[in-house]
């Protein structure tokens, strides 16, 4: 499968400071890539840059996603495009309840917010103002609320667990499998297989931690260290590394320097 | 009784009420039809168009019938006096209209009473006088909807209002307010509230006026009364609101709460709110919220506290800003575009649970704010 989302030398300036420094990415369809980096190494800045939020602006290189440079298409047109995210810290939008947010992401299937919302154990939340008096489980199991009712293309899930209990993570971890549509339910119409290459869905899953990674396959996994990717390989392995060593080594590796130690 | 449809048929008939002018009715929360309505006043330009009543235990007559039927000696001018300003002196001299409602001892009026004062023709001044009585131990709901024809432009609209919470008794009264571009308001309102007894006012006012200017009071003076405020307001260019509630605690035991959400697209807005605590343990509390939406407005809260016993319990909290970028963009990477995401959260802003309404006034509110989002 031809690539579904690219970054072409991309930097990344926020309030006058060159923050990322030339990310080359490749993601083809139905690939979810793990994206590590130590606190402050610019993941949650990548991904705002992505989705072209104010602060966040691309000075140089491309956005590719489906063939056409979407760099410095406004946030709307991103999404209408395809490409949902999981905020990191969702910010509380008083006033607005729940279902009226829900109901201008499911635009196509209205019918799917019961659903959905059951299967997050949202249900008493709809009626809620959006993420007023949260805990941090239910902001981000809220998170993937929206997307599964969004129904993007292609994913991108900040710290889809900082904040979740033990208890909430395997719930996070099946939302975002069939998020991701590497869950589904059989069909008298279909073989599995078949169903399972239709819906697989991309993802770019920043994680800091690795615990989601327990429950979600990832493909590739990606280093970010110093405003670039350094490393890109087996994510169970990247991961292993870091748990054993720190990101000491991923210094050692690429030959730069911990400038945190 | 009078059956509400029948006469209604008749006298709106009379009236040729056109389709634009329902739906402008609609969104002051007046029902041309008056479905689930206990009584019905509609009074448009000086001349009384309806006045109907549709539930026992409640009295709704032209002001100036009442006056003929009734010794209001002790309501009428009571609270407020004509030489308080050139408006109310105004309202004095010229009694073009206005209502008499009255909740008799004990009486639930379970649905509202919706009363509304319309302005058909241009240039045009409407002074009036409203009571309201509440009697001991009654519950009464009032919508009181002001507008004007959409073709309307300009006019005077003074209102003076006396309303009396006796012992025990419960009056929610909710204030809508769609007025033209260029009409000058002058509301006048004064409230007495008994022991125990509970007053409720939601005030909403979203289209452009010229210029209004109003500060509510509600003296509590009995025992353990209450008063709530909730107002929410937006000022266009062009627009200046000059809008307060002020409570005076008079009693032991006596509550009070004001509320406050103002948003400015251009235009200016005076959020004022006074807790006057005459009595030893009384409790007020005081909320303005403004949201700026462009450098041509002002929003400028002026929260008052006043002491004047011991044990007074009284605070205030005023926050005026912007809306929150992160927020915007939040609902704009969920594909709403900046125009939808904006509106969401000024309706969000703007949605005070205000206490008591029926549902289908509810309904209609939903409407308005669907319609000024569309407007922004």
């Amino acid at each position: 499968m031809s690539d579904l989302f690219k970054l072409e030398g991309v930097h990344v300036e926020v309030k006058g400071k060159e923050i990322l420094r030339g990310i080359n990415l490749e993601i083809r369809g139905g690939e979810v890539h793990a994206l590590f980096g130590p606190n402050g190494s610019g993941k949650t800045s990548l991904i705002n840059a992505i989705f072209g939020f104010e602060n966040y602006k691309i000075t140089k290189g491309r956005v590719i996603f489906q063939g056409e440079d979407i760099t410095h298409l406004p946030p709307y047109e991103k999404a209408k495009r395809g490409l949902g995210i999981s905020f990191q810290r969702p910010p509380a939008i008083k006033g607005v309840k729940l279902l009226s947010l829900a109901r201008l992401c499911a635009k196509k299937d209205g019918l799917l917010i019961e659903e959905y919302a059951k299967k997050l154990n949202l249900l008493s939340h709809l009626e809620r103002e959006v993420n007023v008096g949260f805990s941090g489980g239910e902001m981000k199991r809220l998170e993937l609320f929206l997307l599964l009712l969004q129904d993007p293309v292609m994913v991108f899930l900040d710290e889809p667990e900082s904040g979740v209990d033990l208890e909430n993570i395997a719930l996070i971890g099946q939302a975002i499998n069939r998020l991701l549509g590497r869950k589904v339910e059989p069909d008298p119409e279909k073989p599995i297989k078949k169903v399972l290459k239709e819906k697989r869905k991309s993802a770019l899953i920043i994680t800091h931690t690795g615990h989601i990674l327990d429950y979600v396959e990832a493909d590739l996994g990606h280093v970010l260290l110093g405003g670039r990717i350094v490393c890109s390989g087996n994510p169970r392995e990247i991961l292993h590394t870091i748990k054993e060593h720190g990101y000491d080594e991923c210094y050692r590796c690429f030959g730069g320097k911990n400038e945190r130690a | 009784m009078m059956n509400v449809t029948d006469a209604l048929e008749e006298k709106m008939k009379e009236l040729k009420l056109t389709e634009e002018e329902k739906k402008r009715l609609l969104m002051t929360g007046i029902d041309v039809e008056a479905k689930d309505r206990a009584g019905s006043f509609f009074l448009c330009d000086h001349t009384v168009s309806q006045c109907v009543i549709n539930q026992e235990g409640l009295e709704l007559l032209p002001i100036q019938t009442a006056l003929e039927k009734h010794d209001l000696k002790d309501y009428y001018w009571k609270l407020l006096q004509p030489e308080k300003d050139p408006f109310t002196k105004r309202a004095e001299e010229h009694l073009e209209g206005g209502y008499f409602i009255r909740a008799l001892p004990g009486a639930k009026v379970t649905f509202p009473v919706q009363a509304c004062l319309f302005i058909r023709m241009d240039q045009f001044t409407q002074d009036i006088h409203n009571i309201i009585i509440a009697e001991e131990g009654s519950e009464l709901h009032i919508i009181t909807g002001c507008s004007t024809s959409p073709h309307v432009r300009s006019g005077l609209h003074v209102g003076v209002s006396e309303f009396y919470v006796k012992r025990g008794a419960k009056l929610i009264f909710t204030m809508i307010h769609t007025w033209p571009e260029e009409m000058v308001v002058r509301p006048r309102t004064m409230v007495l509230v008994e022991e125990e007894g509970v007053f409720i006012s939601n005030y909403i006012s979203l289209l452009p006026a010229k210029d209004i200017q109003a500060y509510p009071t509600a003296i509590l003076q009995g025992k353990n009364s209450i008063a709530t405020f909730q107002s929410v307001l937006l000022a266009r260019k062009g627009s200046f609101m000059d809008l307060g509630s002020r409570a005076i605690l008079k009693a032991e035991g006596a509550r009070a709460e004001i509320i406050s959400r103002s948003v400015s697209t251009g235009g200016t807005i005076i959020a004022r709110g006074h807790l006057v605590g005459e009595a030893k343990g009384v409790k007020g509390h005081l909320e303005c919220r403004g949201l700026l939406l462009s450098s041509e407005g002002v929003i400028h809260a002026i929260p008052e506290l006043e002491a004047r016993a011991e044990e007074v319990e009284m605070s205030h909290e005023a926050a005026v800003g912007k809306i929150a970028r992160e927020e915007l963009e939040y609902l704009m990477a969920r594909g709403l575009t900046e125009e939808e995401a904006t509106s969401l959260i000024i309706k969000g802003f703007l949605t005070l649970e205000i206490k008591g309404l029926p549902p289908a006034l509810k309904e209609q509110l939903d409407a308005l704010y669907e319609e000024m989002g569309k407007a922004l």
